[in-house]
């Protein structure tokens, strides 16, 4: 199962080879990771999307992360309300005659066309979890040529 | 002030007695500023065997152990002595030399990445790139390496930051904001632990070396009496509890006393303090202790409900929650009956070996050395047999008697461990109890040990093997010795020509002899033990088996 974890940590050289290393070395996967720096430029903020097979797994990643001299907190948003985002881009072949079928597309969901070049257009979206995932499956009936995604946000 | 001098003056701000050491290229500033201050430096013949130095000293002396190499091969060679005490949780601080900052990532001569390689077998690493930080992160490392649960730490110090000249400022305070261990236990916790124990019926006591890191060897002692309750150690627990204590079972586990290993597995309540519930203590872990409670109490979060489930966790410092754990408990267990079967065990599955008189047997050795010395000296040891035994067969009394590598079990680690040891007790008999396959892994430290009167005594149990893989092999490999067996220097000539002395014992009548003869020679002294070569190691839990399921070898 996938879970959402935030971890705060000092803005320092190596962090982030730490924090990746003790999924590495531990056998952790990680599906998404974002990191920059906060209000507090001392302070980086990662938001991490982990696979954990169980609670205990879970439970040990956050207590490893913790354990790294450089975390300040570690927040697990399992069962805690949360908001989450994602950035897509994604190519598509494109046609004008398309036009309306991404415009309807457009209302549910939020996005548009920043590129248009011969056939393809490059579509950015924002959206959480579900609606990436919604808006993909639309997107592929166009034929999707390449996307590229930024990883999960979280915020409490 | 010059870093290098800063670095220095920074050591001596805390406490540093004695560095370990080699130099190097990118050291010559610190070793220039060594030259004439009033630090002890001692010349190991490599790096590995300076780290295990200031591990062996750390372990001996409670203090942290510092360790200095120059960068690249200087920097690796002192690898498996930091992945050693990381896996043991040894205080120390390892400082290399680094290329000029304008060369890293460059390739240069002599350059690797070493705060990358060492990233995983460190608690921490910097590395300096401004002098002015220099003076906080020394601070910083000897803070992180001896406090919470300790751990070593690398500074890697590029040599244009010891050149460069700053004032030097000691920061009095340290506060890591983002680094702030536990040390006292929850009290809501600590009365539920209270009212398990009163409960149980066939409670046991399980020590890890977190009580000899933490000091609380008295009040572990204190909690068995009070509530009458067995007490078995892990391997790095060894000395946490009297060994000659009535209420002792030994070590558990893989090589444990079978009695040790019934009364956890029989067990309704494991007392855990400072241990981790390793592999080699679990065996299968699905089918350990299966009718126990488990109360864990660990400084490291990390370490509890990892391996198996824990019903009281209680994180913080054992020393500070024994105490209140033993006034917390009111109404005292009835263990009577309990104690009465687990003595049955003892009986019934005593450790012991067969005895010959034709062939020198190890197990007599270390009792014989038991009955010359009783526990008043620092045991260290190298890996596999001779290690195992050196568990069973000798009765370690107080902490930090005991001297070995654990979780990593590091062959080459009990030789310059024990010149650290040395080092850190110099009035005390200090033996290296090893096997003719690990003395060879770093025998070149007899050079070190000759040229600074270091005087170890070394116990090497001969037997022409690699004997615990041998002994793997002949039980579970047909018998089939592939690249077991193993060739030996001369060990008396070997040590002679270094200036060491030189005794070789062939048979039973000679061993008491010769131990006291290397008692009194006030010298590196090396026994070659020419040993029963296919002895055994029992008891033995196989791999996946159950630590109740374990071979007992001869009665």
């Amino acid at each position: 199962m996938r879970h959402t974890i935030s971890v705060l940590v000092e803005n320092k050289f190596g962090v982030l080879a730490r924090v990746a290393g003790l999924f590495s070395a531990r056998g952790y996967n990680i599906a998404s990771l974002a990191v920059s720096e906060t209000l507090d430029p001392q302070i980086s903020y990662m938001t991490i999307v982990v696979e954990a097979k169980d609670a205990k797994v879970l439970e040990q990643i956050n207590k490893q992360l913790n354990k790294l001299i450089d975390v300040i907190t570690v927040t697990d948003f399992t069962k805690k309300e949360h908001l989450d985002r994602e950035l897509v881009l994604v190519k598509i072949n494109y046609a004008p005659k398309d036009k309306p079928k991404l415009e309807a597309i457009f209302e549910k969901f939020v996005g548009k066309i920043v590129q248009h070049k011969a056939d393809t257009a490059t579509v950015e979206a924002v959206g959480d979890e579900q609606q990436i995932k919604a808006l993909l499956e639309e997107l592929n009936k166009f034929g999707v040529k390449e996307l590229v995604r930024t990883g999960k946000l979280a915020i409490e | 002030m010059i870093g290098a001098k800063i670095l220095l003056e920074s050591l001596k701000k805390e406490g540093v007695k004695i560095i370990f050491g080699y130099p190097g290229g990118q050291v010559l500033p610190i070793f220039d500023q060594l030259y004439d201050f009033d630090i002890k430096f001692i010349l190991t013949r490599h790096e590995q065997g300076a780290a295990h130095a200031a591990d062996g000293y750390a372990r001996s002396t409670g203090k942290v152990g510092v360790c200095l190499a120059t960068s690249g091969p200087g920097a690796t060679n002192l690898v498996t002595g930091i992945a050693t005490a990381y896996m043991d949780s040894i205080p120390m601080v390892a400082i290399t030399g680094q290329v000029g900052t304008h060369l890293i990532g460059n390739d240069a001569f002599q350059e690797a990445d070493v705060t990358g390689i060492t990233r995983p077998i460190t608690k921490h690493n910097f590395l300096v790139k401004d002098v002015k930080d220099l003076a906080r992160t020394i601070a910083e490392a000897f803070y992180i390496a001896s406090s919470g649960r300790p751990g070593p730490v690398l500074i890697d110090i590029p040599v244009d930051v010891q050149r460069a000249d700053t004032e030097f400022i000691w920061p009095e305070k340290i506060n890591i904001r983002s680094y702030q261990p536990t040390y006292s236990g929850h009290p809501g916790q600590i009365k539920k632990a209270a009212k398990l124990i009163s409960a149980a019926k066939k409670p046991v006591i399980y020590a890890g070396g977190g009580v000899i890191t933490s000091g609380a060897h008295l009040e572990l002692k204190a909690l068995a009496e009070k509530i009458q309750v067995p007490v078995t150690t892990t391997f790095m627990g060894l000395g946490g509890f009297c060994g000659t204590h009535k209420l002792f079972l030994g070590m558990l586990g893989m090589h444990g006393t079978a009695y040790a290993n019934h009364a956890v597995m029989e067990s309704d309540l494991i007392i855990a303090v400072g241990a981790r519930f390793d592999d080699r203590v679990t065996g299968r872990l699905d089918n350990f202790a299966p009718g126990a409670k488990v109360i864990h109490i660990d400084i490291d979060p990390s370490s509890i409900s990892k391996n198996i489930r824990v019903d009281v966790p209680i994180v913080g410092d054992a020393k500070n929650i024994l105490k209140q754990l033993i006034t917390e408990i009111k109404k005292l267990p009835d263990t009577a009956a309990w104690l009465k079967t687990v003595e049955g065990w003892r009986k019934k599955h005593p450790l012991t070996y067969k005895d010959d008189s034709a062939m020198l047997k190890p197990q007599y050795i270390l009792q014989q050395l038991w009955d010359l010395t009783k526990g008043d000296a620092i045991i260290c040891t190298e890996v596999g047999q001779s290690q195992m035994w050196a568990c069973q067969w000798y009765q370690y009394l107080t902490p930090r008697t005991f001297i070995s590598s654990g979780g990593l079990g590091t062959m080459g680690f009990g030789f310059p461990a024990a010149m650290g040891a040395k080092l850190g007790f110099p009035e005390k008999e200090v033996f290296n109890i090893a096997g003719d396959g690990s003395i060879q892994m770093n025998i070149q430290e007899l050079g070190t040990c000759v040229a600074n009167k270091i005087n170890v005594k070394v116990l090497i149990f001969n037997n022409g093997f690699l004997g615990m893989v041998r002994q793997w092999q002949e039980l579970f490999y047909k018998k089939r010795y592939s690249f077991t067996p193993i060739t030996s220097p001369d060990y008396v000539m070997l040590a002679q020509s270094y200036g060491a002395v030189g005794i070789r014992v062939t048979e039973k009548t000679q061993v008491r002899a010769a131990l006291q003869k290397a008692i009194q020679t006030d010298n590196t002294v090396f026994i070659d033990f020419r040993i029963e070569p296919e002895e055994n190691v029992y008891p033995m839990v196989p791999a996946g088996k159950a630590i109740n399921e374990m071979i007992e070898g001869l009665a």
